[in-house]
């Protein structure tokens, strides 16, 4: 019984082989804990807890310490995120131009909030500090396996009209 | 001829990669093979991108075409390349030319203009020879006493002078020291570290090595924003390069000094600009401040000496040591000397990055080179230094941008960041918003910042609500004072700023929520109604794109808003063809 739940936590996804030419590298270089996480999320897309615990087993820090880096870092996820990762930029600008009110498109149209993924695990909806695309406020940049691209002057109608593109190319992949 | 396209960040989401595929293609199916298609960085005119220029075999320009979307492309390449004539249609105009060539530009000298991801380029045009001129020629003393004469005062914040903590480092015992880029910008709102990151990399990259050698350092660390991956992307092509010319690595310009860079990427925090912080989570740790001293150039990465200075900068530095630190202190005014690159956003015409010397007043760098406001709304404010800064109203934009002056105003230079807002946005709000972000972002290690910053945003958070109380002004102002007094590091210190300039310029507006229940700005949806005027010629568009179902009426009859039901998202307005839509 053990043993098959252990099984089934591995086909989730969670293949540590990936994770050990980083560890390899990586585990006895002091000052390297963030590092060995970013790769670790690269490979995996979030944190999970097995993989806090295999990171916490090779390089022998404690779990409690790297739970204590990961969350206190935006960039890290402990649950797992969707295909495309929407980043919504709410720097400054994009306040002063209305970001909010395409956020909140967003949130109407796939019906979920910031840091939630849809139920078909399509998207992912982050809001990030700041893009550093400022002059093209409203922005956001959505992420997936092909790389990162960034949509600039969003409105409520277009930043619907992204996310219907990337739906529809999605579907039709599957088909 | 070669056929250069802005490819910073800003550009990509502005569709320059879709431009590029197009002239690709079209380039291959007409077989032009004489014609190259390279790529640039971000030459600071955000609102042009994409931007094409278009260079002769002489290697002069011999247009600059802007906004040129795929369906620009065909003539452009029929009518320049083909048959040699300037298609002016699309060529920027003479106005934005002028905003251009009236900069002084020594942070973005290159920006824009050289391949980022090729060092030749930047060796062709005098790349790596103030490496070499420090290097071969001059003594660390000498270099240091360069710098001081320029008067390079740190670009990231503070403003505190660049040779005096390189000075520091030099003096601190031990052999093992650091130098360290904070290219974490974190401030919301300012984008010239990414542009010369992305843009002009081996500038940062020379900078640093000329500040290794003054100080004495064995290794340099970049310390990058992951959001910036293309900025990551660059600097590490360049810094393969640099290695593969002998620049970086063993005995680095026939001296017996070995010097290499590494990049370590951030993690999204935004105290991480603090530098005890940033030396934190070098370390691995979670990026807390903690107390000074010891400095940094005293203890700091793994307890040796360290120094850190920010992207722009760095950028400066091989200028000055190859134009002398007079020719620097040239520009500028006593105190602040030098050039410094503002990133111009918000409710701005001409968005974008400009460098022009310090002692412009506001009205000349928001009003001239940026062109004055969106939509020709009255400007409000400007708000200078991101979530440490603060607001500075319209009607002190004579005040000229220097570290002193703008000071006095209550904000601060910061890393350059000016967020231009208009009639419509409310001041309240915008406090709101800047405390919302240093709650969050604060590292919780004391208490004035971690509960402060939350008791300021809940208070604020009421006020923008509609649900302000008398004496709500009052205990803002004390928890900001005591906030300043009482935090630990320079996040907390400053985020009363924002606060605090607002409720002394704008505290009208504060008064306005509280006591009439009124947003002049009409921005805080709790204090607005929609209302239907006479203009309504009974169309029903309006009723048919309510969600709630809260307007009633009959065809070619004035429409009513039920406000009871009325949900405030705005649709109404935006649907309605008549402008019979107001908000009051």
């Amino acid at each position: 019984m053990n043993t098959e739940k252990k099984n089934m936590g591995n086909e989730m996804g969670q293949d540590f082989t990936l994770l050990a030419p980083t560890l390899e590298k990586y585990a006895g270089v002091p000052g390297s804990l963030i590092t060995i996480l970013q790769q670790a999320q690269e490979i995996y897309g979030y944190l999970s807890q097995e993989a806090i615990l295999y990171i916490s087993e090779r390089t022998g820090i404690l779990p409690a310490k790297i739970y204590g880096v990961a969350t206190f870092y935006a960039q890290f996820r402990l649950q797992p995120v969707g295909k495309y990762l929407i980043m919504m930029c709410k720097g400054t600008a994009c306040h002063v131009n209305g970001a909010d009110r395409v956020e909140e498109a967003v949130v109407e149209h796939l019906g979920i909030q910031d840091g939630e993924t849809t139920e078909d695990g399509i998207f992912t909806l982050n809001n990030v500090a700041c893009l550093g695309c400022c002059s093209l406020a409203p922005v956001m940049m959505i992420k997936s396996a092909e790389g990162e691209e960034t949509y600039g002057n969003l409105t409520k109608d277009s930043v619907v009209r992204i996310l219907d593109e990337i739906r529809e190319r999605e579907s039709q992949e599957v088909q | 001829m070669r056929v250069v396209i802005g490819q910073g960040s800003c550009g990509i989401a502005g569709g320059a990669k879709k431009t590029e595929d197009e002239v690709r293609k079209q380039l291959q199916e007409r077989n032009m093979t004489d014609v190259t298609l390279d790529k640039t960085g971000c030459i600071g005119t955000c609102y042009l991108e994409p931007i094409v220029d278009v260079y002769g075999d002489d290697g002069i320009l011999q247009a600059r075409y802007v906004k040129v979307q795929p369906e620009c492309v065909t003539d452009i390449i029929q009518e320049h390349l083909i048959e040699g004539k300037i298609k002016k249609e699309y060529a920027i105009s003479e106005e934005d030319e002028k905003i251009l060539l009236s900069q002084n530009r020594i942070v973005l000298r290159n920006c824009g203009i050289i391949n980022p991801e090729r060092i030749e380029d930047y060796i062709e045009i005098g790349g790596y020879e103030g490496a070499k001129k420090a290097l071969t020629e001059m003594t660390p003393e000498e270099v240091i006493e360069e710098i001081k004469i320029s008067g390079l005062r740190g670009r990231g914040g503070a403003g505190f002078p660049t040779w005096f903590k390189w000075n520091a480092a030099r003096q601190s015992e031990g052999k093992e020291k650091y130098i360290v880029c904070n290219a974490d910008e974190g401030d919301p709102g300012a984008f010239m570290d990414r542009s010369v990151l992305e843009g002009d990399p081996n500038s940062l990259l020379e900078g640093m090595i000329i500040g290794g050698y003054a100080m004495g350092a064995c290794e340099g660390i970049i310390y990058v924003r992951a959001e910036y991956p293309l900025a990551i992307a660059r600097l590490e092509i360049a810094l393969g390069q640099a290695r593969d010319r002998g620049f970086l690595g063993k005995g680095i310009f026939g001296t017996d000094w070995d010097f290499d860079i590494r990049i370590k990427a951030g993690a999204g925090a935004f105290v991480c600009g603090e530098e005890t912080a940033l030396i934190a989570s070098l370390e691995g740790e979670r990026g807390m401040p903690r107390l000074k001293p010891p400095f940094p150039a005293q203890k700091g990465y793994w307890q040796k000496p360290t120094n850190i200075n920010n992207v722009e900068t760095f950028a400066n530095v091989p200028w000055i040591i190859m134009n002398g630190g007079s020719a620097f202190g040239a520009y500028g005014t006593e105190k602040s000397k030098g050039t410094k690159v503002f990133a111009l956003a918000g409710k701005i015409k001409k968005g974008g990055l400009v460098e022009v010397p310090m002692g412009l007043s506001l009205e000349d760098v928001i009003f001239k080179t940026g062109g004055g406001i969106k939509n020709d709304k009255s400007c409000k404010a400007v708000q200078m230094g991101g979530p440490s800064g603060g607001c500075i109203p319209a009607d002190l934009f004579d005040t000229p941008v220097t570290y002193e002056d703008i000071n006095k105003t209550g904000a601060i230079v910061g890393s350059g960041g000016m967020i231009v807002m208009d009639e419509n946005t409310c001041m309240v709000d915008m406090a709101r918003y800047f405390l919302d972000f240093t709650r969050k972002e604060s590292c919780g290690k004391c208490n004035y910042c971690r509960i402060g910053t939350k008791r300021m945003l809940e208070i604020l958070e009421r006020i923008t609500e509609g649900k302000g109380r008398d004496g709500d002004i009052q205990l803002l102002e004390e928890l900001a004072l005591k906030v300043r007094e009482g935090a630990m590091c320079g996040l907390g210190q400053t985020a009363p700023n924002p606060v605090l300039t607002t409720l002394r310029y704008f505290r009208n507006e504060y008064e306005d929520h509280i006591y009439n229940h009124k947003c002049t700005a009409k921005s805080c949806k709790a204090l607005i109604s929609y209302e239907v005027t006479d203009k309504c010629v009974g169309c029903t568009m309006c009723a048919r794109h309510c969600p709630v179902n809260a307007i009633a009426g009959k065809v070619k009859e004035k429409h009513e808003i039920d406000t009871e039901i009325c949900i405030k998202c705005g649709k109404c307005a935006e649907s309605c063809k008549f402008g019979a839509i107001e908000v009051r």
